[in-house]
Parts: structure tokens; sequence; C-alpha cells
């Protein structure tokens, strides 16, 4: 047997159920999941990573949307998977497609962000895509296939 | 079949279907148009992501 330095696996999948804190945490009402929600953003808004929180600046408007936008289905937990004695991933991807049903978004729009509406409105991450319009329509999201490869949110050591 | 329009719910058969694809390492697109005398009066999108846009990586430091 050897000993290997590493970041711990379960380690990585913990910081995305908020195990473990090195900080000042937040109050937690609950030991539930999170509701996360996904907002739209025009192609003239600024939203990337250094955005901290959900803004309704720069986000659509139009018949049908909500302010704030939806909320994510989030039916399945992280999941954290070792590769190597040095390596893993922790990952997440939401369990359903983020829809807009019936909705008329007249300016165009590139870019989705997901936050976390328990905590303060507090920014996930952001998710762009081609310039769209939806008229009288409906927007569908269809996340990536939810594995260490290819999930939407991952924490990976090498 | 019904189509949503912004004239109301219409039969499409009154319509003019266009359909488009885009697809690039980022995501599949597709989005299906219907067209009333020269105006878009339907149009929806489906976007595929196709690859995690949030990945990190991480350490663990030596200690010297």
């Amino acid at each position: 047997m050897a000993n290997t330095q590493s970041m711990c696996t379960s380690f990585m999948g913990e910081l995305m159920t908020a195990t473990h804190n090195f900080g000042t945490a937040p109050i937690r009402a609950a030991t539930t999941a999170d509701t996360f929600k996904a907002a739209l953003y025009l192609t003239s808004a600024t939203i990337n990573a250094a955005t901290t929180a959900y803004s309704s600046t720069g986000e659509v408007t139009g018949t049908n949307y909500t302010a704030g936008g939806v909320t994510v289905t989030n039916a399945t937990a992280p999941i954290a998977t070792n590769s190597s004695a040095t390596a893993g991933v922790a990952y997440w991807t939401p369990s359903a497609s983020i829809t807009y049903t019936t909705v008329t978004l007249s300016t165009a729009f590139d870019c989705v962000l997901i936050y976390n509406s328990t905590q303060s409105n507090k920014a996930v991450s952001v998710h762009t895509f081609g310039s769209q319009t939806i008229t009288a329509g409906t927007f569908t999201l269809t996340m990536p296939s939810n594995t260490t490869t290819t999930a939407l949110l991952r924490l990976s050591t090498t | 079949m019904i189509v949503t329009t912004t004239y109301g719910d219409t039969d499409d058969s009154l319509l003019e279907r266009k359909d488009g694809t885009f697809e690039d390492d980022n995501e599949l697109t597709t989005w299906t148009e219907y067209w009333k005398d020269a105006e878009l009066v339907h149009r929806s999108v489906h976007v595929t992501l196709k690859k995690p846009l949030t990945a990190a990586t991480v350490e663990a430091a030596a200690i010297a």
C-alpha cells in the first residue's frame, strides 16, 4: 500500500451539499436541497464569472415570462466518483429540461443564469448559447447527460 | 394541428412552417417558425447543451 496526496473526491461532492464550512456559513432553515432557478438574459447584458447573484438588470422581459425565471428541477443529488488514487469528479445536472412555456421574448437573448433562490439568489453558473428570440412559443433548454465527463456542473481533480 | 400564435390558436394549414438547425461544440439548437402573410406569428426554440460549461480543477497542495 502507499499514500497518495490528493483532494478527497468525497469532499468535492460534499462541497456541493454544503457539508463543509471553512468560513461563515448562511443559516439554513432545512437540510433539504435548496431551490435553484434559471433566468434568461439579453445579449446586451453582462453576466459572467464575476456575477455574484441574480439581478433583473439585463434580464429578458416579455409575455408569460416572470422575472427571476423558472425553477430548476433537482431530483438527482450530486455524485462524487473516483477515477484513480489522485483524481475524481463531483458533478450535478438538473434532472429535467428547463422550459419557458408560451412566451414571447422579442429582444435577443443568449444566456441563462442558474442561481440559488433559497440562499439570497446567489449565482451558480452561466451558460451561453446562440442568440434567440421566441414568438408565442416555447423555449426549452435540455441538459447534457449527468455523467462524470458531461454533467452541467463538475468539480474535478486530475 | 393547432399552433399557438400571436393571433391565438391557429390551424397550421393556414400557416407556413419553417424549421432550422444549428450545431457546434457547445449546443444543438433547433427551431420551428410559423409565418402568416410574411409575418412571424410563432417561434419555438430547443437548445440542447452538449458539454459542461462550468468545470473547475482543484488540487491539494503539497506540504513543503
